[in-house]
């Protein structure tokens, strides 16, 4: 049996089945152990998938043998494993420095519960994204979301249960509007394949049930993605989520929803719906303008660290949602590579924040003071990660503001416009990144006691002085994620003719 | 040492010497301070290595990564970039001379940050005078921006930390802003942001738009100091005198005229942009700017206020000599970047040296000091006489050929600025000069002598060197000529 040729199924089933394991490893850190293991065999999954895909080709996968309209099918192409990277590469970095951090805010009784939740989560994003239809997709949501609920209500803070009462009611309507649509496009073409899907949409003779079904996709889609403004279950979910669980979360939960949403619309709506670009734009781009504008304007203002940056992370999802709006292969190769590259970005500066936490129970920034004498090696970093999610010339965030940029000069006389807005919302974030550099560094502490140098336990701090290297290093030589972003953005055009 | 290797080792070279000073700090100041000289005596070898190159015509380069298809991080040695580099890398030994001396006697915190950032700062000095195109450039301008922002703010209560706010949010607002913009239209138009002799886009743009892009590359390098994009330049005097000497007066401001500069001459050619009716304002911009810099001058109070305000009416004698698109112009740009670093430093080095000696910051109170400081003093002095344009110092020369450039052009605007703002220069320096050496000090002052010896020493070198440059300048002339070889 040659076991590369399963590795499709053996992303999705490897943290799925190890996860009820994990449950079992009781005695102290090997629960810890056993997920990291999982994770980076994940991680080195997703990696050789990639390799395999890189020069473009699609991998199709079905389950048992059983050939595409009957049984399960799972495809890898340059965009899914763009977005595996992603994943796999967030939850193995942040489990890697999960230990002290989740030694501190989770009881060790209940740790090989949490630890297999993590893995429950990581299998139901990874399965999302090589999932080749549609019902299926439903379905690994709900594993990675029920799951969830459970990692952001499992740390020591109670504010995290109402927080994810909203996240749990929003989600439901999210993934519940995705099942409506996904059901009427089934009623109108009798599958649930994807690529069947599109091929038979074209045939369907009432084209309004279709268009219902696109409206509940991308409106449900987008409640999971945390689009402006159905966002607001983001800033509190990952304020009061353990840590560790916000790194692995922001990095990359709400993009696997946006990934879904791209693909969707691209591969299955816009070729056969007539005009269907033209209403995906209209829809997105003013959305992805209001939620890149407002919630700079709301982190500007906020003063908690956590919420800060959530509220950042909702701009951000604007650049990428703004990146597809545009239609076209530039347009979409942007918004490619910022979901990579704000990952490594978003997860950098919540590793940081778990530093931090170290030393400061309440994140609130006037509570900062004296940070950077205690621990200049987070800071730093942090300072690092905040510069790339700016987008600074020699940051891995500055790629994918030039892409947008320049996709945005390609599409049209209002392209100058849409640099304005760029540009404005990149000054936006220096204000709202330079309200926690200061407090970092040029606040006095709070409590008057004497200032020593007492970083984070060396495992967190390794980790994050790693990503934020990384974040460095993808600004110099990008080419790995960009040829991936690139030839994911041709496919999806193609998918789209 | 290969002149490819020497561009990186000089890029590279301080980037190790900021680590090894921050490791060293933590063992003792002298390890830091032999640290920082070493850093500063290979970095001058290394730059000034590449002089015999430059001078016999060699443009040695080398590509580090493309980045994205077209948008490469690339370094090119041109005679612009070589002096910049040069008198950038000379003029940080001899300021380190004077930072220990100035730290020490004023019992700093932080001062291995201090000396880090520094070497940082040094290290994005030499990758915008090497950058070998416009995205190279602004990365390290964005870089030097960064990395100077902790020296701004090293004092760290709440009205230094307002004023770096005011200094990183001018500077990085206009460079996000105008600078950004610039650059992709310029990339979009010619397709390349390479600088090319003779420029990249001749053919690309009409008119109209020759003068907007300038005007988005003038002000979006807000370094540069045009008015009125000069506002952080005064906010940034709150850092400690050396930053203001080296970064303020040399490497930070030099870096915007520089910019600017090889901008006007590498990506739109002074014949192209000189055909160009809508490039005109660029004139009457820095026109503007080198008077009302120079009235505002007049009437601070404060000795660092007022050299700031100096520099800005002198870093838009470079702009409006660089707009005058004429070669001889051309070359007195390039040579005012070097007198007025010079004078400058040495100014500002003095401002220093009388705080640390006697805490005095006010202009009113330099009453009598020549006779408690004399060779602080004269080293004033000459660096004040250079400011207006008197022989025999560095400031003539550039004036000089100023000059010569606005009359080859028959550019009478030019001509009465230039007198204008000698006249203005002379009225806000000679009556300090005469307070200084012929009034009375007021009874009950502090007594003291000259600062640390360090200090004195390195002000007297650099007021040396702006005495030397009115003799010794032929090198530099003759290679900057080369910039503008062929043309005109």
């Amino acid at each position: 049996m040659d076991l590369l040729a399963h590795l499709p199924a053996l992303q999705v089933i490897v943290p799925m089945l190890s996860a009820p394991l994990i449950v079992l490893l009781q005695p102290r850190g090997l629960a810890w152990a056993g997920a990291t293991a999982v994770a980076l065999l994940s991680f080195a999954i997703a990696v050789s998938l990639t390799l395999a895909v890189l020069d473009g080709q699609t991998i199709e996968y079905a389950m048992g043998g059983w050939p595409a309209p009957y049984g399960i099918a799972l495809s890898v192409d340059a965009f899914s494993a763009l977005m595996l990277l992603v994943v796999t590469g967030a939850s193995t970095a942040a489990l890697l420095a999960a230990k002290p951090s989740i030694d501190k805010q989770i009881e060790l009784g209940r740790q090989p519960l949490f630890y297999s939740a993590w893995l429950l989560v990581l299998s139901g994003l990874v399965g999302i994204v090589v999932a080749a239809d549609a019902f299926n997709i439903f379905v690994f949501m709900e594993i990675s979301s029920l799951a969830s609920y459970i990692l952001i209500a499992g740390g020591p803070d109670r504010r995290a249960l109402p927080a994810v009462f909203k996240y749990l009611i929003m989600g439901t309507i999210g993934a519940t509007f995705y099942l409506i649509g996904v059901g009427l496009i089934y009623m109108m073409t009798g599958t649930l394949n994807l690529a069947d899907m599109e091929a038979r949409i074209g045939d369907v003779v009432e084209i309004n049930p279709v268009l219902v079904a696109a409206g509940f996709i991308t409106i449900g889609l987008a409640l999971k993605a945390a689009v402006f403004p159905l966002h607001v279950w983001v800033p509190n979910a990952y304020t009061h989520a353990p840590h560790m669980v916000t790194v692995f979360l922001a990095a990359c939960a709400t993009k696997v929803s946006l990934y879904v949403l791209i693909r969707f619309d691209y591969m299955v709506f816009q070729s056969k719906l007539v005009d269907h670009d033209m209403q995906f734009a209209m829809f997105a781009m003013p959305l992805a303008i209001l939620g890149i504008l407002v919630a700079s304007a709301v982190a500007m203002f906020e003063g908690h660290l956590k919420r800060l940056l959530a509220s950042s992370s909702v701009a951000q999802i604007g650049y990428i949602l703004l990146g597809a709006s545009l239609v076209s292969v530039i347009g979409l190769s942007a918004s490619a590579t910022h979901l990579f590259n704000h990952a490594l970005a978003k997860g950098g500066l919540f590793l940081a924040v778990a530093c931090l936490a170290y030393q400061y129970k309440d994140l609130r920034l006037d509570q900062l003071g004296g940070a950077s004498t205690r621990m200049p090696w987070t800071c730093a970093a942090f300072v690092v990660c905040g510069l790339s999610l700016i987008g600074v010339p020699g940051t891995a965030g500055f790629i994918s503001k030039w892409l947008l940029i320049n996709a945005a000069l390609q599409s049209g006389p209002w392209g100058w416009g849409l640099v304005a807005i760029i540009l404005i919302s990149s000054l936006m974030a220096v204000v709202y990144i330079w309200r926690i550099v200061e407090a970092l560094y040029f606040n006095d502490p709070v409590e008057d006691d004497v200032l020593t140098s007492s970083e984070a336990p060396l495992q967190l701090l390794l980790i994050t002085g790693l990503v934020a290297i990384l974040n460095i290093y993808f600004g110099i030589f990008p080419q790995v994620p960009l040829e991936l972003a690139n030839s994911a953005a041709a496919l999806l055009m193609e998918g789209a003719k | 040492m290969i002149p490819e290797t020497a561009i990186l080792a000089a890029i590279v070279l301080p980037l190790a010497g900021a680590l090894a000073i921050a490791l060293a700090g933590r063992i003792s100041p002298n390890l830091r301070e032999a640290a920082t000289a070493i850093t500063a005596i290979s970095l001058i070898w290394v730059v000034w290595g590449l002089l015999p190159t430059l001078m016999e015509g060699g443009r040695p380069s080398v590509e580090v990564s493309e980045v994205l298809p077209g948008l490469s991080i690339a370094f090119k040695v041109e005679p612009l970039g070589m002096l910049f580099a040069a008198l950038a890398s000379g003029l940080w030994l001899i300021n380190s001379i004077y930072s220990v001396g100035y730290m020490r006697g004023n019992n700093e915190k932080n001062q291995t940050r201090f000396f880090a950032c520094f070497a940082l700062a040094l290290s994005a000095t030499m990758g915008i005078a090497f950058a070998g195109n416009l995205f190279t450039l602004f990365l390290f301008y964005e870089l030097l921006t960064l990395s100077t922002y902790p020296l701004v703010a090293h004092k760290g209560d709440a009205a230094t930390v307002r004023s770096a706010r005011i200094y990183l949010g001018v500077l990085l607002s206009t460079s996000i802003g105008l600078f950004l913009p610039a650059i992709i239209w310029t990339y979009m138009a010619a397709g390349t942001g390479d600088f090319t002799a003779g420029g990249i886009l001749a053919g690309k743009l009409n008119d109209p738009e020759i003068g907007l892009l300038l005007g988005l590359f003038v002000f979006g390098i807000g370094k540069a100091a045009v008015m009125p994009m000069h506002k952080w330049l005064p906010a940034a005097m709150v850092a400690p005198t050396p930053v203001s000497a080296l970064l303020h007066a040399v490497a930070v401001v030099k870096a915007g005229v520089f910019a600017i500069t090889k901008i006007i001459v590498y990506i739109f050619g002074i014949d192209f942009l000189f055909a160009a009716p809508s490039s005109q304002w660029l004139l009457y911009a820095a026109a503007f700017t080198i008077i009302t810099a120079s009235l505002v001058a007049m009437r601070q109070t404060n000795i660092k206020r007022l050299l700031a305000y100096s520099t800005i009416a002198q870093l838009s004698y470079v702009v409006m000599a660089a707009a005058i698109l004429k070669p001889l112009a051309e070359v007195g740009a390039a040579i005012h970047m070097v007198a007025h670093a010079f004078g400058k430093i040495t100014l500002f080095f003095a401002a220093g040296a009388i705080y640390v000696a006697s805490k005095k910051t006010e202009i009113a109170q330099l009453r009598g000091i020549g006779k408690r400081m004399p060779w602080t003093m004269a080293a004033f002095t000459i660096g004040a006489l250079s400011m207006i344009g008197v022989p025999p110092t560095a400031g003539f020369v550039s004036k000089w050929y100023i000059l010569a450039g606005a009359f080859e052009a028959n550019n009478l605007i030019a001509v009465f600025t230039i007198i204008g703002s000698t006249v203005l220069n002379a009225a806000y320096f000679l009556p300090i000069l005469y307070m200084v050496w012929f009034e009375q000090e007021k009874e009950g002052g502090k007594e003291h002598g000259e600062a640390p010896v360090l200090a004195v020493l390195a002000l007297c070198l650099t007021a040396l060197l702006t005495l030397g440059f009115f003799l010794f300048n032929g090198p530099v002339i003759e290679l900057e000529s080369q910039v503008v070889k062929g043309l005109g």
